[in-house]
């Protein structure tokens, strides 16, 4: 039995939340104590199959699992003349290291929402939606195939701006899901071409198939074009993070948790195209210094736009701006020195390792500050620091939960976020000083920006505007709770996690004869 | 040439998309642009899958074993699918906007700021 499941593991992991999704409003009109079960059912069994893929991958190395094969491990039928022509899903490090995050953070936005949703209209929809945003998110960064790859970022899109429109707040939510729901349609329409272009010149969709054949013609130049553009616009990087910060800030505070793992997701398409697919045969000098002009870019302009901000989720949805900022410029850095080996291993690779280990540091942290405001917003019911004020006489845990969010988001010792940054900096200044001066400087304003928020949220008298606070119900508080002690364990042993998680998943994403290797065996 | 008529057409179906997407005030208009750019993709996505003088998979009284493999034509099937609920998505989203703040003139939608 637990062999067998062992064996369908990746397959349970999309299945599980999609029949939940389904099955959800079905249960949910007879019942609705049945149905909030349901949920929870679902999202643990999610992300315990996640977690245990993981795990598999962690120690046993990577799997593959072809759908509708007579043996998940044959990707290649003996008579197709060894092409895998059905779908298969490509798990190795790297896609387990995204699948963990999702496991931790799908988890944890779940319980939040069924306990800040509790009084609202239209759960069914709303629990739909984001067991299917889950579903989106998972699948992507499982599929090894660029078709499938579309159909589960629609999915994703679909539901994430769905369920940032929500709750319609008097249209402002609408307009925000329109915004999303246009920028994430168009990129998929581009993600759509460039596998139409893929296909016309290597007949096959498999990812594996193509980064095996690939030339790196005009063609696919417009492709790699199609690809990366979408995906920046989609993970939220200047000059294209404009829905950001209204999809962000409009969205219930559970799912925008959520939604910042989905931009992730993105980020992990776009990593595993300069890697995985195209890997040295484009020029990963310029290519990796767009990515770098990417990640700057975002870096500045998104604190600098923080800094003037007054409503709170706004304000950190700008700060994720700037946190992607990070990722692209560690792996950026990566990617301009990936056709050098000398600064590969001296650099090169430990900017990798930085960017990456961001990634989970941010999706928790940040995951956490919107967890935080959710709170004060469900206790207050204010969105603006000017009226908000002296939270910190009630509401002490959120308090203590949004410091330790706010220092990791600052990169201060001993929390996560500072282990990764350190890592950034110190590899970036031997590639080029500036870019780590850059990098320092926003570190600076992040915190000056978090110190000002929570000075205006908690710190002084009680004001008689806000009225009687109290603090938020206790399934809301494990939640943030969960995540800050992460946070916490984060930063106090970087080392275990770099070792067994970060450091195999950067390897995996370098050696891209193993990814085809994975697919096509050792042909 | 003649063969590459229908990429031409791709091409053009396409800018006329972008064009009404980033020109045009309305959303309901914008919306359009997007369903455009959408059918400039099938279209691209089905002419990829044409092959002069070939045999459609359909076994019942097929001349030749040789077959073309339907991939690109399932493709478009499943976009069609996935454009047909984006546009729904899109429309309820403009019909809610419409209801909400009497307009679809997108340079009077701002009420988000900052």
């Amino acid at each position: 039995m637990l062999h067998s499941i062992a064996k369908h593991i990746p397959a349970l992991t999309v299945a599980i939340p999609l029949l939940t999704a389904f099955s959800v409003p079905v249960v949910g009109r007879f019942n609705v104590k049945l149905r909030n079960i349901l949920v929870v059912l679902g999202t643990v069994l999610t992300s315990a199959a996640g977690l245990f893929l993981a795990y598999l991958v962690f120690t046993q190395g990577s799997l593959t699992y072809a759908f509708g094969a007579v043996s998940p491990e044959l990707t290649v039928p003996p008579d197709s003349g060894g092409i895998p022509i059905r779908i298969i899903f490509s798990i190795d490090a790297f896609s387990a290291f995204m699948v963990l995050i999702v496991s931790i953070v799908g988890m944890v936005s779940t319980l939040y929402s069924l306990s800040s949703e509790k009084m609202r209209t239209g759960q069914d929809g709303f629990f739909s939606l984001l067991l299917l945003l889950i579903t989106g998110v998972i699948g992507m960064v499982s599929t090894g195939d660029l078709f499938n790859l579309f159909v589960f970022l629609e999915i994703a899109s679909l539901s994430g701006a769905a369920l940032v429109a929500y709750r319609i707040d008097k249209g402002i939510a609408v307009e925000a899901g329109l915004k999303y729901a246009m920028i994430s349609t168009t990129a998929g329409l581009f993600v759509l071409l460039a596998v139409g272009i893929f296909y016309s010149q290597y007949g096959s969709l498999n990812m594996a198939v193509i980064a095996d054949k690939i030339q790196f013609t005009q063609l696919d130049m417009f492709a790699l074009v199609f690809l990366i553009v979408p995906m920046a616009m989609k993970c939220g990087s200047v000059p294209m993070h404009l829905w950001t910060p209204d999809a962000y800030s409009r969205a219930p505070a559970g799912v925008t948790a959520f939604l910042v793992v989905s931009s992730q997701a993105s980020l992990y398409v776009l990593f595993r195209v300069c890697f995985s697919l195209f890997n040295i045969t484009m020029n990963t000098q310029v290519f990796g210094w767009i990515v770098i002009i990417f990640g700057v870019l975002s870096m500045f302009v998104g604190v600098t736009m923080a800094l003037p901000q007054k409503t709170v989720k706004r304000l950190m949805s700008y700060h994720a701006v700037s946190q992607t900022g990070y990722m692209l410029l560690g792996v950026g850095v990566g990617l301009a020195t990936l056709g050098n080996p000398e600064a590969l291993n001296a650099y090169g690779k430990t900017a990798m390792v930085g960017g990456v280990f961001h990634i989970i540091n941010h999706a928790l942290y940040k995951g956490l500050l919107f967890l935080t405001a959710g709170a004060v917003i469900y206790a207050t019911g204010k969105r603006n620091l000017n009226e908000l004020g002296g939270l910190g006489h009630t509401m002490k845990y959120t308090m203590v939960f949004f410091l330790v969010g706010a220092f990791a988001i600052a990169g201060m010792p001993p929390f996560n976020g500072y282990a990764s940054k350190f890592m950034i900096y110190e590899s970036v200044f031997k590639f080029n000083p500036l870019l780590a001066i850059v990098a320092i400087i926003v570190s600076i304003l992040t915190l000056a920006s978090f110190m000002k928020v929570f000075h205006s949220m908690f710190m002084g008298p009680k004001l008689p505007s806000v009225g009687e606070v109290r603090e938020v119900p206790k399934p809301m508080l494990v939640s943030m709770g969960v995540l800050a002690v992460l946070v916490v364990l984060g930063g106090l042993f970087p080392d275990i996690i770099i070792k067994s998680v970060i450091e195999p998943a950067v390897n995996a994403l370098l050696a891209q004869g193993d990814y085809i290797g994975m697919v096509l065996g050792g042909q | 040439m003649y063969a590459n008529l229908p990429f031409i057409m791709v091409g053009v179906i396409a800018i006329i998309g972008i064009a009404t997407l980033v020109f045009k005030k309305n959303i309901i208009k914008i919306i359009m642009g997007i369903a455009l750019l959408e059918a400039a993709v099938n279209l691209f996505l089905v002419t990829l899958g044409y092959r002069h003088d070939s045999v459609a998979p359909i076994f019942t009284d097929a001349p030749s074993t040789q077959m073309v493999l339907p991939t690109v034509q399932a493709l478009t099937l499943t976009s069609i699918v996935i454009g047909v609920a984006t546009m729904a998505l899109l429309l309820s989203f403009a019909m809610i906007i419409y209801k909400k703040y009497g307009t679809l003139n997108s340079e009077m939608i701002k009420r988000l700021k900052g």
